[in-house]
């Protein structure tokens, strides 16, 4: 080719071009580089389990008055919010009705002591939690280390397809900023912000330093809380000793929450 | 050819319509913002942060991306860094334990680079704070 000498000394110049492209693309790569050695890992205090449970003893629960303390404590614990709107309430662990927490086993005549106690009803921690296949972002999710069903705020984008999914009511929407309605803050944990749904988490920040859940901590011993697939834990002995039942069970999300009539 | 004077005209106005916010605010750049710390931050740890100061002035978004993914989602709660110190995974309570002036420490900066965070619209700033 006649000028194959040119096209040689064209190439050549555009090869040393792109060789100083080098140091720029080593920028980047420094910016953009991986973390440097550090790692992650779980407290020293930290309560472990499979399949984290609650055995509700409604034997010890009889009256409003035992489970206003019970509530106090969790909703003081977690900024929950007091709305006094209906529609706007806030709700982490709360009393119901009979009729209302076990639709399919209210009979005609019934039981009168069942049939006006107060139940105390929160998350049940589902084995196989709809509101999590429900959930487009994951925001919400079933921890496989432990059972919990937990929320990550971070992620909510306040679509309320969790609510219509769950068959316990166990969830609330933040309709409104709730910061201004929290009476006494916890400064230890974070409030939500307006747009997302809230729920009971089994208290997760507190199993990881060791703590039992609030709500158990203050219960005087009515509720029990531990690991449902370890045969020696204190729920496991109380399931055998004892006739409970669960919370529309028969829609198969195997909730984790017991209640003792 | 004839119009030459005026499309040269042209873009000699257009040129200086399009850099108009640069000469215009020549030289009036805003001083970049300098940090507070507090005396619980120049002292606690040796006045060392959970990470170099380099590197959290750099990258302490990141950082803080992978503590709440972590605390949050795997359960993992106590970070170690590079010369082996623990530390709780924590905005208000291990971060703003030390830098509790929020508003000369985060804001200042968030402020002057525009970027504007919402952790604080659910993380409460200054926990330990006493009016």
């Amino acid at each position: 080719m006649e000028n194959s000498r040119r096209r040689f000394l064209k190439l050549a110049g555009i090869s040393a071009l792109g060789l100083t492209t080098k140091p720029v693309f080593n920028a980047f790569a420094v910016e953009h580089g991986e973390n440097p050695e550090v790692t992650v890992k779980r407290g020293g205090d930290a309560l472990q389990a499979k399949q984290w449970a609650m055995v509700i003893d409604t034997r010890k629960l009889e009256t409003s008055e035992d489970l206003e303390p019970i509530i106090e404590a969790c909703h003081h614990a977690h900024n929950v919010p007091e709305l006094s709107d209906k529609r706007h309430e806030i709700k982490w662990i709360w009393e119901e009705h009979y009729h209302h927490a076990f639709p399919n086993k209210a009979q005609k005549f019934m039981d009168e002591r069942i049939e006006h106690l107060p139940f105390l009803v929160l998350c049940n921690h589902c084995e196989n939690p709809p509101c999590c296949r429900a959930c487009p972002t994951k925001a919400t999710f079933k921890r496989e280390s432990d059972g919990i069903v937990l929320m990550d705020f971070h992620r909510c984008i306040g679509c309320r397809f969790c609510m219509a999914a769950c068959p316990y009511g166990s969830r609330s929407f933040n309709f409104r900023d709730p910061r201004p309605f929290i009476k006494e803050q916890n400064k230890e944990f974070p409030t939500r912000m307006r747009g997302v749904v809230e729920k009971c988490n089994f208290c997760a920040e507190r199993l990881a330093v060791g703590k039992m859940p609030a709500c158990v901590e203050v219960s005087d011993g009515a509720i029990a809380f531990g690991d449902l697939y370890d045969p020696d834990s204190e729920v496991r002995e109380l399931l055998r000793t004892n006739y409970t039942i669960r919370r529309k069970q028969s829609l198969g999300t195997e909730p984790s929450v017991y209640y003792i009539v | 050819m004839s119009d030459r004077k005026w499309i040269i005209a042209g873009i000699i106005v257009f040129v200086a319509l399009v850099a108009f916010p640069f000469w215009f605010n020549l030289g009036k750049a805003a001083p970049a913002p300098e940090l507070k710390l507090t005396e619980r931050a120049k002292t606690a740890n040796d006045g060392k942060c959970v990470m170099p100061t380099e590197y959290m002035r750099a990258e302490h978004m990141q950082l803080l991306d992978l503590w709440r993914h972590s605390v949050v989602r795997n359960a993992k709660r106590t970070f170690v860094n590079t010369s082996g110190k623990e530390f709780n995974m924590s905005l208000s309570n291990t971060c703003l334990d030390c830098h509790s002036n929020k508003a000369d420490f985060c804001d200042k900066c968030h402020e002057y680079a525009s970027v504007r965070p919402y952790c604080w619209d659910c993380h409460i700033d200054n926990p330990k704070e006493t009016e």
